[in-house]
């Protein structure tokens, strides 16, 4: 029975681009994840180039089946301040980003603090593709195919005590590479209350469209939190400390009374400059309306049960 | 040449005045041909907003670097560009306004009225649209007779707060990087300095020019109550 059930694809593995890139490679890598299926889909193999495909891939029952935006607008269209404020800078700049070798400290209330090395945090867990609506808070979002595990997966190996609160993420900065101009306070950091970061949907990313990351998208290993405005979810992220006091974010700092600690897209809370009450998909004409939490209020509402959010922005 | 460049026949003028309708008119072409070759980016609606909004705000002050530029280089026949390129500045405005209403906000109707009242920065950019109207009115040289040479001039100098508006717009609409509305900040300042400055100049000619006031012969006749 198992044997002449298909086996389901990924649709990183489906995407037109792969035909034009290089038929070769597509059969191969199809091929891989054929067998890979067809043998259970447990295999994991670690990626090290720019580009390098990340496969098998489980799929995941969190995962939106909306139409993904194109991988061009993916990784053309970015905030990513420390490579240039305009949308087209970081994919212009990131280039310089060197990704290997790559640690991240996970380190603060922790009973096992620890380095990881990127390889090593490649195979921690399965890789899953999971396939998000990203909101920002400028106004536009897009669909967007990660890949990556539970940060809980990796928080578990580091035994949180119980007087670990707060998650926070401290991005590189490095002034050889990124802009020297001090337009927020680098290096970025971002916070997540503990029980947001171990929520399942909290993914620690390492790649998208079946790719490792590109630069310009936060390598070698992001944040991504559907439910949030864009910018919490951390870039290029090198360390992570667990606290037991709310930790300072980037934007917060820039502008308190703009960027809230929990910055949960809301379309009834109005950034103070800007209706966040719809918002244009990368790709669409006409706005579309916003969801509460981005269309994950099933999955994480109650989470914020009894706050008011107008207060808690 | 220099005859040329001083005194530029009728024919000349005319053929000069066509050179910058065509040129004043690049950005707008850009922008539409972009977006027929979808190569406006990720974003296309954004980046019209942007390229709209910037050349409303560069056109301002292109059009308020017309007078500076003739009072140094001596060449009059500037200020007959200038028209044009305040036209242009309202025009790349009313397209600026016509990408959000239309392009963004697709004519919700309630949408744009909440934002024009709740918004700072669209209400500042607004009002620089709605105040730039009048001006460009009456840009044309019927107007001129009818106001008066005093009264056209008193209502076109509302352009100075028209271009800081526009540049208050910029500044309160970025996230964090301001240094793009700093540059247009920077540039308007010294636009008004100057013209600032020579008006200072001028009125202290003019009271340096002026007969002095007669001396009082005789008994001073007081026209208040003394001791009041």
């Amino acid at each position: 029975m198992l044997i002449l059930r298909t086996p389901e694809l990924p649709s990183s593995e489906i995407t037109p681009r792969e035909l034009f890139e290089g038929r070769r490679r597509f059969l191969r890598d199809a091929g891989l994840v054929l067998a890979a299926g067809a043998f259970g889909g447990l295999a994991s193999a670690p990626a090290t180039a720019a580009n390098a495909r990340l496969a098998p891939l489980a799929a995941s029952p969190l995962s939106t089946n909306e139409e993904k935006t194109s991988y061009k607008s993916v990784t053309t269209y970015n905030n990513y301040y420390e490579f240039g404020t305009d949308k087209g800078d970081p994919v212009d700049n990131a280039g310089r980003l060197v990704t290997r070798p790559w640690t991240v400290r996970v380190e603060g209330l922790v009973g096992k603090p620890r380095t990881f090395d990127i390889d090593e945090l490649m195979k921690l867990a399965p890789l899953e593709e999971r396939i998000y609506r990203m909101r920002c808070v400028e106004g536009w979002s897009m669909v967007i195919p990660w890949v990556g595990f539970p940060l809980s997966a990796l928080l578990k190996q580091v035994e949180p005590l119980g007087s670990a609160k707060f998650v926070e993420f401290v991005t590189l900065y490095d002034p050889k590479v990124m802009s020297r101009l001090p337009v927020l306070d680098w290096p970025y950091t971002e916070g997540l209350r503990l029980d947001e970061a171990l929520h399942p949907l909290t993914l620690l990313t390492l790649g998208l469209y079946g790719e490792v990351l590109p630069n310009q998208n936060g390598a070698p290993v992001r944040l991504v939190v559907p439910w949030k405005y864009g910018f919490k979810s951390a870039k290029s992220i090198v360390t992570i400390r667990l606290t037991e006091k709310q930790p300072a974010t980037a934007w917060n700092k820039a502008a308190r009374h703009e960027y809230g600690f929990y910055s949960n897209v809301n379309p009834q809370v109005d950034h103070p400059r800007w209706s966040q009450a719809t918002e244009r998909r990368i790709g669409e004409f006409r706005k579309r309306p916003t969801l509460m939490f981005n269309g994950y209020a099933e999955q994480v509402a109650s989470l914020y049960q009894g706050m008011d959010l107008r207060a808690n922005f | 040449m220099t005859t040329m460049l001083h005194a530029p026949t009728r024919t000349q003028l005319a053929g000069l005045k066509a050179a910058l309708f065509l040129l004043c008119l690049v950005p707008a072409v850009r922008l539409v041909l972009g977006w027929q070759a979808d190569t406006l980016g990720a974003n296309p609606i954004e980046t019209i907003t942007r390229a709209s909004g910037d050349w409303t705000l560069r056109f301002l002050l292109i059009t308020l670097c017309v007078t500076p530029l003739r009072r140094l280089t001596g060449l009059n026949w500037l200020l007959r560009l200038r028209r044009m390129l305040g036209l242009f500045a309202y025009a790349y405005g009313c397209a600026h306004f016509m990408t959000y209403l239309w392009l963004d906000q697709f004519f919700d109707w309630m949408a744009i009225a909440h934002d024009i009242l709740k918004r700072p920065f669209i209400t500042v950019g607004f009002a620089a649209l709605v105040l730039m109207t009048p001006l460009a009115l009456t840009s044309n040289a019927f107007s001129i007779r009818k106001l008066g040479g005093r009264r056209w001039q008193a209502l076109h100098r509302s352009v100075y707060g028209i271009a800081i508006l526009g540049v208050v717009h910029f500044w309160w609409l970025v996230k964090a990087d301001v240094r793009e509305p700093m540059l247009y900040a920077f540039a308007l300042a010294w636009l008004l300095i100057v013209r600032a400055w020579w008006r200072e100049v001028e009125r202290r000619r003019q009271l340096a020019a002026s007969p002095p006031v007669p001396a009082f012969k005789g008994k001073v006749i007081r026209i208040v109550p003394a001791d009041k």
